[in-house]
């Protein structure tokens, strides 16, 4: 990029470096450029959260009241921020879901679909083994069961992409309402626990089966196994090869086909991975929460996944901390919906509120000659 | 037998009539909105505002023709927002439309909670099995009016974007951007009104659900139909009236499991629920293809490819 477009562009008097130049002002001209990624997703966090006030004294709500019960119902004790991070999980699972494929440029929605099938497929596999088999094998065989299904169908969405160039997008959130229906189905059919009357269920797996709380914490494994993987699949997207053929395949998809890059396996691959994460999230509703399958697996956790990983631009660092913000507004909905009087959905209209403005902010890239400052030498 | 399978194809008839309804209406809106080469992935929050809507105006005014109308405002004012957010530089449509998806539905419910309750005035329907002393085709056959306003508006897209300055002006920003600003038309703003006239249609369409069939508000009402429909687009190659033959089609599937359970089977309940997801899945496999563009598909629109 030749100087004068730096400087016609942005005003960046402080662009042009030194010759001199220290590994500490390079660090800090990276930290600039890249603090924009923060800055903007934090203003529209901002900008949500002042539009959502005025919504709140409109309707004559105190938001003043909203945030201290979002406080004290998500973050301000020692039992409800466990109870934020029990259910950041599969939040940040779900979150992952979206993000991998979001890295080859495929919108994929399904991560509701595949948590309830991969969740119910656990208790199904379940329901004989217990009994027959230890807790510990019978867990394992129920993880690597959810993964899977979860794996296979997503990966479907990812197929019909490739092979016949369907839409990802609404394929895989049809996948997620063809998903749910067939959980019902057998739910309230076959696999029906006819010893439980008021809510189809399948079999309870039973205490003894359940999946374990964190030594120290009440937190199940499921949120240490979320942030493991988020660890494990940002080093995979960013230090190997897979990683970069993925980048390239998202970045320009004609110039990876010409490179002789396997782009078909490559899509099908974030796909399954993506519906792994979501089945391994539904592994633990069911096993470590819930003790059984049914409906409601299908509590909207997926949804809120997509939210988290937009937020989070994607990346599956970032996942972590915006699943346990927004783990901690799920978890504070039922104090604010019974001291505030507000309905359920309240959370829902701040999501949705969240989402729109975040988007919105995506036009502010590029815009500011402040994150600029370091461009010049990053692209040389 | 012969008596059982007659009674499902009555059923399935009058179901399929009944179910398309809702189809028709945001597929042609949404036809409308992608004409202008946009596509508005928020179709199904526009369908159950809409429904929300159009049920508390009913209950307020007694009217459910009113109902019928701010139905069609709100769902005009889902369709501006996205149509105004669009228009940013870097914004993404798909992404917009699942985050006005989520909004509509958490709005809806918000200001629905109240609603679930009370029984609003509902649209009345036309007899047209009046001739008939068979209780099971009198139902069938009781057709609301909004089905043939939906085929009116599906006429009149289709003759306008033939025969009009208006239907030209629409086509040719989808067709080409760089075409249309050549021509001194403003494509920002004719994609704009398209998304509000789409979520007009999406709107109406979401106050069938709520005012004639199921005829009831609550928050599973929509589960997916304007979701469907926005696929249903694409099947019916961007033409208002094919939407309206696919939309019965959709109907028809829709309507397969309460047809089955009015003759006693209820086995498979669940899969036939389930049955319109798949069909537009298979729909959508059968009309994509890897290498082309799908026929006759307006030259901006991002989403297939």
């Amino acid at each position: 990029m030749p100087e004068g477009a730096t400087a016609a562009d942005g005003m960046s008097a402080s662009a042009s470096p030194p010759a001199g130049e220290t590994a500490m002002g390079e660090f800090a001209r990276r930290l600039r450029t890249n603090s924009e990624y923060f800055a903007i997703p934090l203003f529209a966090l901002i900008v949500a959260a002042m539009l959502f006030s005025l919504f709140l004294l409109t309707i004559g709500k105190s938001p003043v009241d909203f945030v201290s019960y979002v406080w004290r119902g998500g973050f301000g004790s020692a039992f409800s921020f466990q109870n934020t991070l029990q259910r950041s999980a599969p939040l940040i699972l779900s979150a992952l879901a979206v993000a991998i494929p979001a890295r080859i440029g495929l919108i994929m929605i399904g991560g509701e679909g595949a948590l309830v099938l991969g969740g119910f497929a656990a208790a199904a596999v379940a329901t004989p083994l217990v009994g027959a088999l230890p807790p510990l094998p019978t867990l394992a065989i129920m993880f690597v069961v959810a993964a899977l299904v979860g794996a296979v169908w997503v990966g479907i969405a990812g197929y019909l992409r490739y092979a016949r160039g369907v839409n990802e997008t609404i394929a895989s959130l049809l996948l997620t309402y063809i998903g749910v229906a067939i959980m019902n189905f057998f739910v309230e059919g076959a696999l029906r626990d006819i010893t439980n009357p008021n809510k189809p269920s399948t079999k309870p797996i039973g205490e003894a089966y359940m999946v374990g709380k964190i030594p120290g914490t009440e937190v199940h494994w499921g949120f240490a196994v979320g942030i493991a993987l988020a660890v494990v699949l940002h080093l995979l997207m960013t230090r190997t090869t897979f990683g970069f053929a993925a980048r390239i395949t998202g970045g320009n998809f004609r110039a990876a086909l010409a490179q002789g890059l396997p782009v078909g396996k490559i899509i099908v691959a974030c796909a399954m991975i993506a519906g792994a994460c979501a089945g391994i999230a539904g592994f633990y509703e069911v096993a470590a929460i819930q003790g059984r399958a049914n409906a409601s697996l299908a509590a909207g956790y997926g949804f809120t996944g997509i939210l988290v990983s937009f937020l989070a631009r994607h990346n599956p660092l970032a996942i972590v901390p915006v699943a346990i913000l927004f783990g901690g507004l799920v978890a504070s909905g039922g104090l604010i919906q019974r001291r505030m009087e507000m309905p359920d959905a309240t959370v829902l209209v701040l999501q949705g509120l969240i989402f729109i403005v975040l988007l919105v902010s995506d036009t502010l890239y590029g815009r500011f000659a402040f994150f600029r400052a370091g461009e010049q030498k990053e692209r040389t | 037998m012969s008596g059982a399978v007659a009674i499902v194809l009555v059923a399935m008839l009058g179901g399929a009539i009944r179910v398309s309804t809702p189809f028709m209406f945001v597929a042609l809106g949404e036809c409308l909105t992608e004409k202008s080469g946009r596509v508005n992935l928020g179709q199904e929050g526009t369908l159950v505002l809409g429904a929300m809507v159009g049920y508390a105006i009913s209950y307020h005014t007694g009217s459910p023709w009113v109902g019928v109308f701010a139905a069609g405002l709100a769902g005009s004012a889902l369709g501006a927002m996205h149509g105004a957010i669009c228009r940013l530089p870097r914004v993404n449509d798909v992404a917009v439309g699942i985050a006005m998806m989520l909004f509509g539905t958490g709005v809806a419910f918000f200001f629905g909670k109240p609603y679930i309750q009370p029984t609003a005035p509902r649209l009345g329907s036309i007899p047209f099995g009046a001739f008939s002393d068979n209780a099971n085709l009198r139902s069938a056959l009781d057709v609301n009016p909004l089905f043939f306003v939906g085929i009116v508006i599906a006429l009149a897209m289709a003759w306008a974007f033939r025969n009009t300055r208006w239907g030209l002006t629409v086509r040719t920003v989808g067709d080409s951007a760089a075409a249309a600003r050549a021509m001194g038309i403003s494509v920002d703003l004719v994609r704009f009104l398209a998304t509000a006239g789409g979520g007009f249609l999406a709107g109406i369409g979401g106050a069938f659900l709520s005012l004639s069939y199921p005829g009831s508000w609550n928050q599973g009402l929509s589960s997916g139909q304007g979701l469907m429909a926005v696929a249903l687009v694409i099947f019916a190659r961007w033409s208002p009236l094919r939407c309206v033959l696919a939309a019965l089609l959709f109907g028809g599937a829709g309507a397969i499991g309460p047809a089955l359970q009015s003759v006693g089977v209820t086995q498979g309940y669940y899969f036939f629920n389930a049955a319109p997801y798949i069909l537009t899945l298979v729909i959508m496999i059968a009309t994509s293809s890897a290498t082309r563009s799908a026929r006759d598909m307006p030259g901006e629109l991002s989403m297939v490819k």
